[in-house]
Parts: C-alpha cells; structure tokens; sequence
C-alpha cells in the first residue's frame, strides 16, 4: 500500500508558504488577478493587504506590473490560472520578465487536466513545454501541497524567473513534512532496477501505486519524484537509465516538449536507453471528475504498468 | 545650471545627425521613430530627470522605459551625450557584441551567467505595448515604500492599438499612480500607414481623461513647451499625467517627414549626406 497523508490541492501549498516566511522577506509583493481565492494567494492577501495587487482580470498587466515591481527591487509573486498566466502571457513572459532577468516568481494554479469540470480551457496541458523552453526560468511541479509549500519557500532565494506549476484539485499527499526538498534535485522514492519511472506532480503518487502494482508481479521498479524540470538533474536521470535500462515519464501534460521530452534530451546525448511516456497524446481534455478525466486519458497507476512492461520487452 | 534652450536646440541637431548617422553605419534602424523622439528625450533629459549619468543605479533616480523600443537610437544617442557610456559606443549599435542593441537591452548575455548591464537602459522593450505596465509597476514599487522617484514612460501612439496598454491605463487611472508621466509620441504613423487608416486612436484626450488621467498637449518638438508641461505635470498630484505630444515622424529630414517608408530602414551614402546636411543646415 502506498502511504498517504490525506488529500489536499498544491495550490493550498502557496498561499501557506507566502504566509510562513512573508516576516523575513520585507520586499515580497502579492500581484493576482481576480482570483487570488481560488489561488490562495488570498491567504496572504488578507494578512498583508498593503504587500497584495488585484489588477482584475487583466493578466497582461498582472505580469508587466510584475516586472516593474522587480526592477525597483521587490520580488513580485504572480499568480493566477496556469491557462491565463503562462498560456496568455507567454510572450510578455519572454520579453519582460525572462529577457529582462527579473526576479519575477509566477505560480500557475489550476494547471492539468485534473482542473475538471470547467473543462479544456482551464485545462493546460503545455505549460510545461512552453516555461521551459525560455532562457532564464526555471520549471518546478511539485507533487502534492507539502511539497508545494516548500517548494514555494524556497524559491524565494532564487534570482531570476521562476514558473511553479499547482493543481486545483484534492490529491493524494504522499510526502511529509520532515521531507527534504532541493530545488534541481530529484529524489528516488523507492528503488528498483527492472524500470526506471520518473515522474512530477499528481503522477508521482501514480507512479507509486504502479510500483505496487509491478512488484505484485515480480517487477521491481525505481520511482523518482523529478519536480524540478528545468534545470533538470542530470545525474539521476543518468543514474536511473544506468541502472534500469529503460525509462517510463509520467506527467499531466502534453508527451511533447514535457517532462518525458525533457528527460528523453538529457538521455540521447549522455546514455541512449528505451523510453516510454505517459502523459496526453496530443489532445485536448474534457469535462469530467479528475479521476474519469485520468482514466480516459490514460494517466492511472494501470496505465504506467502497461508502458512498464512494453518497455521492458524492448530493453 | 541647467542648459538654456538655445544650446538644447543645438544639441538636438547634433543628435539628429548622429542618429543618421548611427543608423546609416548599422545600416538598418527606424529613423521615423527616432528623430520624432529628439525634443522629447532632450527636455527630459537635461531639464527633468532625477539621474547622475556617472552613478547609473543611484537608487534615488527616476526611471525612463522607452516603450516604444524601436526609437533606442535616439535614447541611445542622448544617453551617450551624457556620459552614461562612451560615444564610439554609438557606432557599434545594431552589431554583434555591442551593448546597444536594435533595441534596448537592460542586461545583456542574459544566460545568467555573464550578466553585462547597459548603463542608462532601464528595462529591455521592442515587442510594442508592455512598458506601460511595467512604468505601472515601478511606480508601486516606490509608492509602498513612500519613496519619490518618478517614472517617465515613452509610448507610441501604434502602442494605443494594443490592448495590453489600455490594460495599463486603466490601472494606472484608478490607482491614481501621479508618480507616473507618460510621454505619448503623437507622429500619427505607424509601421506601414497613418493610424487613422488602420484603426484609429483618437480621441485620445477623451479616452485618457475618462480613464482618470490628467492630460496635456503639446507641440513635441518645442522645447519650451515641453519643459513647461513636464513642470505642471510632475507637480500634479492625484492622478498619472500622460503628455500628448503632437510630433513628426522623421522631423528634421523633410524626405523622411510623415513618410512610412522611412519607418524602419536606413538610407544609403547618398541620401545620408542630403539628410545631414538638411539637418545641419536647419540647425
Ligand atoms: C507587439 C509588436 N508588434 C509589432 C511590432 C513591429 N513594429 C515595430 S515598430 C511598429 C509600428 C511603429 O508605429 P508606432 O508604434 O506608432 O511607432 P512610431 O511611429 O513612433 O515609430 C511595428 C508594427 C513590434 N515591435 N511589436
């Protein structure tokens, strides 16, 4: 059985993670556009309301505003919709905040097809492929809201960009608080040699009950929580091909210019091995539960097993 | 002391000739834009700014975004004049290696691992319509820490066709950000037609004071015009001040005058020498 802690939604980690270090950071500034609630960045919103922007429903100037704040030596903290944030602003985020090296921390919530029931256009699924493909920024999807609080803590002290995806919905917490977290740093969650799984954000808690599954058959497999995508650990991605000769990625995003393709770079030019990818196949969501939405797009635990196995037939 | 208007007006001559000419060595650029800028940046400059070209990150300056980035070899041209970094500098703009981008770059290499600054450039424009918002932000920046730094910001009337700017102008009017003086370049060209040919600005007076703005109008080259608007608007209080300025694209070179053809390209030995010299003899 895999471990959990409950359920809870990696946006919560945000507003949670503001609030706890906001005293030690004098220069932090909110900046949200109507929906700083369903955020959470309302937490510190109220608590700080003279350090909190509501630029209304206008993203563009939520990310310039953001920008500007930097340059006079605040450190800004964006957040809306991951569609709206990353998706709308793609190119401002380009121009003025990678190509101008500010400091400018963007959190997109609401990202993956686990937002649900609004359906595909809240839905991102290429936030990841688009972030990362930018000088300058780097990518985290943390893999519940514990980590997700950490995960926004720290990078506070970061210089530069930086795009942090959450997620809207209630999902498995499957790390504790005495966990530690390194920015850049995978972490191998259990160990195995048959198949190397490396996965982020809700597909890590999948990945691990595939793993329980896979054992159940006499398939040992090795897991990694790999939330920093950008920039990528190398070392563990070379270690795992190493070990286990063949890769499985798991991601809630498009399988092109993700995660997988993200891994797939490091492993084509330092050690060639088979790789499978689990994520969505160039398509759109729906509406739908997040686990009717996971099952008829593939990303349940049973979905992984099945790559696992046709990977490792062609090992 | 502070320069009289003749020697302004000399020095905007020699700066239009050094446009010409910097653009001619490029042998690319956007003359239009940039010799429409001359007065404005020049009153600004030597009359208004808060700065210290010796100290280019004095925390107590004021900041300039040129959002309309395309018009830097005119910024480029007066920042050089005064000091911020060596004239030859100049002659360097548009290539390889160069601090002076084709258009304006705060921090070059930005790789962030061999971080070069560019003295005197305050934010990295050239995609139209994003310096308005981000003059918005600086201004609250030194407003949540009471500071009095001012924020000029240059914008183009094309940037009126963007909607991100009016996203900037709406903000600005509610939140009564009065540290923020917009100078609005009205040369009424675009890249490829007038702007009341596409799609049209004006009224542009109406639409800023419904926005909650305090508006003036000026004649953009009369330098004593601008030097006495910039004073009403930067005592102003209460609202953002933007300061039509009513200008020619391509002012001073009477083939480049009100021409889009002179938008975004440079002129060649011979037509260099007639604009210099019209220049020059104007002056
Ligand atoms: C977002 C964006 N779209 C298009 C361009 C290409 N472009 C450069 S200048 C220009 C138009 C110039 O007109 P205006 O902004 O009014 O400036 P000015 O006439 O003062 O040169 C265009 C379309 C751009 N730089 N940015």
């Amino acid at each position: 059985m895999v471990t959990i802690y409950g359920t809870r939604a990696s946006r919560e980690g945000l507003g949670e993670g503001l609030l706890t270090v906001a005293e030690q950071y004098p220069n932090l500034v909110a900046v949200g556009a109507d929906t700083a609630d369903s955020t959470t960045l309302g937490l510190f919103a109220k608590k700080y309301p003279e350090k909190f922007i509501n630029v209304g429903i206008a993203e563009q100037n939520a990310v310039g505003i953001a920008v500007g704040l930097s340059l006079v030596g605040k450190l800004p903290v964006v957040s809306t919709y991951s569609m709206f944030l990353v998706g709308r602003c793609w190119e401002e985020i380009r121009q003025s905040v990678c190509y101008n090296y500010t400091n400018v921390k963007l959190i997109g919530t609401h990202a993956g097809i686990t937002v649900g029931l609004d359906g595909a256009s809240h839905q991102i699924l290429e936030d990841i492929a688009i972030m990362r493909v930018l000088p300058n920024m780097k990518v985290i999807v943390p893999s519940d809201a514990v980590e997700a609080k950490k995960i926004i803590i720290k990078m506070l002290d970061i210089d530069g960009p930086v795009y942090v995806r959450l997620s809207r919905e209630k999902l498995p917490v499957i790390t504790n608080e005495n966990d530690e977290v390194e920015i850049g740093k995978g972490k191998i969650l259990i160990d195995g040699d048959d198949c190397g799984i490396i996965s982020c954000g809700v597909m890590v808690y999948e990945s691990l009950v595939a793993c329980e599954m896979l054992k159940n058959e006499g398939i040992s497999c090795r897991v990694v929580n790999l939330h920093t995508i950008k920039p990528i650990d190398e070392e563990i991605i070379i270690d795992t091909a190493k070990k286990c000769k063949c890769i499985v990625t798991c991601e809630e995003h498009q399988v092109n210019g993700g995660l997988g393709s993200a891994v797939a770079e490091v492993l084509s030019r330092t050690y060639p091995v088979i790789q499978e990818f689990v994520g969505i196949e160039n398509k759109f969501g729906e509406s739908g539960l997040p686990d009717e939405l996971m099952r008829k797009y593939h990303l349940k635990a049973e979905n992984i097993v099945s790559k696992v196995k046709s990977v490792i037939k062609k090992k | 002391m502070p320069p009289s208007y003749e020697e302004l007006k000399k020095l905007c001559t020699q700066f239009r000739k050094t446009i010409i000419e910097i653009i001619y060595e490029a042998k690319s650029g956007h003359p239009g834009g940039s010799l429409s800028l001359v007065e404005i940046l020049t009153t600004l400059y030597y009359l208004h700014l808060n700065h210290d070209p010796k100290n280019p990150y004095w925390e107590e300056r004021d900041r300039v975004v040129l959002s309309k980035g395309h018009g830097c070899p005119a910024l480029y041209t007066v920042l050089a004049e005064l000091g911020y970094f060596p004239k030859e500098e100049l002659f360097k703009l548009r290539k390889l290696g160069s601090i002076l981008q084709g258009h304006p770059v705060r921090v070059l290499n930005s790789d962030n691992s061999n971080l070069r600054y560019v003295p005197g450039i305050e934010v990295s424009t050239g995609s139209l319509g994003y310096g308005l918002s981000i003059a918005v932000g600086m201004c609250i920046g030194f407003k949540m820490d009471n500071k009095p730094n001012k924020v000029y910001t240059i914008c183009s009337d094309g940037e009126h066709q963007e909607g991100s700017t009016w996203e900037a102008i709406m903000f600005a009017g509610v939140k009564k950000l009065d540290n923020l003086i917009e100078i609005l370049d009205y040369n009424k060209l675009q890249q490829e037609t007038k702007i009341d040919e596409s799609v049209d600005i004006s009224p542009l007076k109406e639409k800023y004071l419904a926005f909650n703005w305090q508006v003036y109008e000026v004649d953009g080259h009369s330098i004593e015009q601008l030097d006495s608007i910039l004073t009403q608007a930067k005592q102003f209080q209460g609202k953002p001040k933007v300061i039509i300025a009513h200008t020619v694209k391509g002012k001073g070179v009477s083939f480049m005058e009100n021409n889009v053809d002179w938008h975004g390209k440079a002129p060649d030995e011979k037509l260099k020498q007639l604009a210099i010299k019209e220049i020059v003899e104007k002056g």
